[in-house]
């Protein structure tokens, strides 16, 4: 028995003569929160409407759970598309109980399901009202209940936080983390890295059809770290020890931070087998450090380094 | 709860509950049967105005021949009467016509005769006066040459060719325009039937796609399910529409009829009369009734289903591919066009081959095509149709019937996806190879 929920071995897909994926794979573990990034076009979207048996792959074979993806599966997925909407002319709640029983639920199970995620999100007063009377904010609401009423063991989401306020968005967030510590697996479609630096704990790039990139968001960063580190150091003379540090042997570059003093600013990047203990004590001796701290690379940076690195 | 049925379901109560289509199901009848009245009512107060034409008879041949005919009231004046003055006089008592026979000999009177009036007159009162003049010229002519009126009438037979066919089964020119009216009703019936609610299905189709509800409900449910679940809703929806309609329609005609029926034993008018005495009508209708009788009438009801869900189910899976295919209903133009044509086409044909010929070359290859083989074959059936055609064109229908599902499902599932542009009848077929 694998630890993976998901597991996409060499996915092929064409429409007509345009490949839309080409040899992807992609592992996915239990429990985790998986994002799933690449450019507008990359094939994001082919590749999650193959694991909701929208379409299907030309060549590779899917997994769920150990079992090859068959429609009974279906039940155990909750995908909340990008393109989304809801019948403009049906009530809120004959609409709910509709597509949670095509998920399989039955009317009662999903009638006490539903009355539950409407009073957590406080809805509930909703149930009556049809669409075209909520503003879009609401509707996604709903389809985000809509989405994980069936308790699924994947749940889908792709670009899940557009057409929130920041205070839904992080309501919506806060159940994503819910969801997973409820035993849930997670996808997540985005290209708003934040969410992704605060939500995901495994990654993949996917550019132009091919994966480029993939592993824990720890290890991506590591793989992207550049050893530099920002440095601010209080000094009297900062003409001398910045012509001093530019002499040395470290590398030394610009840098536009903010700090509460006066400091010198800059930052300096070492070799990757050096410890930066020998830079501290370098700058302890000549002056107070009042900030030292390793530049991180954000996914934002990983996302634009690796497509621009792939594309050339 | 069963997928499909759930689907079915939806689809039909959405369409039921909706407000306008309510509207429609009890408004349509009544403005149906109110353009009905209205239009019977302005007929009768059209026709109920008498109109006076003045004959100037200047042979004074024809004095006591021209009777009231419909609402046309015929006088005559002094044959010695100035033509100009006649005119004069008419015009100003506003009267219908006048109509001037010079004293001529017959051979050059039959170019000579004219009608004045201020309007162009109907064809009914012209042929009436046509005929007058021809039969009383005919009947003189006769007896110039002394030959008696009286030998000519005994003369005369009137011949009715019955018409049997092989089997000695007798029919009737009353049977062949109750057929007629039987197959041309059904297959017209067919063709109202898909263009309305093959619409209705497109629709809906379409407002899936520009709701974006559709990726939603093809995550849960096979696109295949979907679409036929939508074709059955509509269908069902459709037809109880129609029912509704045919009820309140007989309650209508009930009513209205019983509401003329007393306008007319109020109002005496000539007709009424005629009616009365010619026992021609009752006859008629008894004719009809005895014929309907001999009609196939399990057959017809039986093939008239399996035609009628066969190719309504065809069409219905195109005007779905359709409706996937684009993004609003202005786009649906360049693809409906064919459709509508081949409906067409098949109506028409129809009705001018199967009339003239019900088993001739072109209404029998037609009755076989698939996708006009509902209408046409319809029409035919009537008339008399070898059992082994009707399976052959039944299966052909079926066949059909599912190759074109197949199609369009392909179709469907691909179109359903496609936002922002009006696909090609290329791009339609690549997509039929993904």
């Amino acid at each position: 028995m694998t630890n993976n929920l998901l597991e996409a071995t060499n996915i092929h897909k064409k429409y007509g003569s345009h490949v839309a994926l080409n040899n992807l794979s992609i592992n996915i573990p239990k429990g985790c929160i998986y994002g799933l990034l690449g450019p507008n076009g990359a094939g994001k979207t082919s590749f999650i409407r193959i694991l909701n048996q929208i379409t299907y792959p030309d060549a590779g074979t899917v997994l769920f759970d150990g079992e090859e993806l068959q429609p009974k599966h279906i039940a155990n997925i909750g995908y909340l598309p990008e393109e989304r909407g809801l019948y403009k002319s049906m009530k809120v709640g004959e609409q709910a109980l509709y597509l949670a029983q095509l998920k399989g639920l039955s009317k009662a199970e999903a009638k006490e399901k539903l009355t539950y995620w409407f009073d957590k999100l406080e809805i509930g007063d909703w149930w009556n009202m049809k669409i075209q009377e909520l503003s879009k904010g609401m509707a996604q609401k709903i389809q985000f209940v809509v989405t994980v009423l069936h308790t699924p063991k994947l749940l889908i989401f792709d670009e899940p936080f557009s057409g929130f306020d920041p205070i839904n968005a992080n309501l919506i967030k806060d159940e994503i983390l819910k969801l997973k510590e409820n035993g849930a697996t997670v996808i997540f479609s985005t290209h708003r890295m934040e969410s992704v630096e605060e939500l995901c704990d495994e990654i993949a790039l996917i550019n132009k059809s091919n994966k480029i990139l993939d592993g824990k968001l720890i290890d991506v960063k590591r793989q992207f770290r550049s050893n530099t580190y920002e440095i601010a150091l209080d000094v009297k003379d900062k003409g001398a020890v910045y012509n001093e540090i530019m002499n040395s042997h470290f590398k030394m570059h610009e840098a536009d931070f903010r700090t509460l003093g006066e400091e010198l600013k800059f930052s300096i990047q070492i070799d990757a087998d050096s410890s930066p203990n020998e830079l501290l004590s370098f700058l302890m001796n000549r002056g107070t450090v009042a900030h030292f701290k390793e530049l991180i690379p954000s996914v934002n940076d990983i996302f634009i380094k690796a497509v621009n690195n792939h594309n050339i | 709860m069963n997928q499909l049925l759930l689907i079915v379901k939806r689809e039909y109560l959405q369409k039921i509950k909706n407000k306008s289509f309510i509207v429609m199901t009890f408004l349509s009848p009544l403005i149906f049967t109110g353009l009905i009245v209205l239009v019977a009512y302005l007929s009768r107060i059209n026709n109920a105005e008498k109109q006076v034409i003045t004959v100037l008879d200047e042979t004074g041949l024809y004095i006591s021949d021209f009777k009231d005919f419909e609402n046309f009231h015929f006088v005559n004046t002094n044959k010695e009467a100035d033509f100009s003055e006649v005119v004069a006089n008419a015009i100003s008592k506003e009267e219908y016509g006048v109509l001037y026979i010079p004293d001529e000999p017959i051979a050059k009177q039959k170019n000579d005769v004219v009608f004045y009036s201020e309007d162009s007159p109907g064809m009914g009162v012209v042929n009436y006066m046509t005929g007058i003049l021809e039969d009383k010229s005919f009947e003189r002519n006769l007896k110039t040459d002394g030959v008696s009126i009286d030998e000519i009438h005994k003369a005369t037979t009137t011949v009715n060719i019955k018409i049997e066919n092989f089997n000695g089964e007798e029919s009737s020119k009353t049977a062949n325009i109750l057929k007629l009216v039987f197959g041309g009703a059904a297959g017209y019936f067919l063709m109202m039937f898909i263009i309305i609610y093959g619409n209705m299905i497109m629709r809906s189709v379409i407002e899936e796609k520009t709701n974006r509800i559709i990726e939603i409900i093809i995550s849960s449910v096979k696109p295949i399910k979907l679409m036929m679940g939508k074709i059955i809703g509509t269908s069902l929806a459709g037809i109880t529409q129609f029912i509704v309609w045919l009820c309140i329609g007989a309650v209508l005609t009930i009513v209205v009829s019983s509401i003329f029926n007393v306008d007319v034993a109020t109002i005496e008018t000539p007709h009424r009369a005629m009616l009365e005495n010619s026992g021609a009508m009752e006859a008629m209708i008894q004719d009809g009734v005895v014929e309907l009788f001999k009609l196939p009438l399990v057959t017809l009801i039986v093939c008239f289903l399996l035609y009628f869900i066969g190719g309504y189910l065809l069409y219905s899976s195109v005007y779905v591919s359709i409706g996937a295919a684009v993004d609003s209903e202005t786009d649906t133009q360049q693809f409906m066009m064919p459709v509508i044509m081949v409906l067409m086409l098949a109506v028409y044909i129809g009705f001018f081959t199967v009339i003239n010929n019900p088993n001739g070359t072109v209404a029998t290859i037609f009755s076989f095509i698939p996708f006009t083989s509902p209408i046409v074959m319809l029409m035919r059936i009537p008339f008399g149709v070898d059992l082994w055609e009707i399976i052959v064109s039944i299966v052909l229908l079926y066949i059909t019937f599912f190759g074109v599902v197949w199609l369009a499902s392909k179709i469907y599932r691909i179109g359903i996806l496609m936002y922002g542009k009006k696909p090609s009848y290329k791009e339609l077929y690549k997509w039929l190879k993904y």
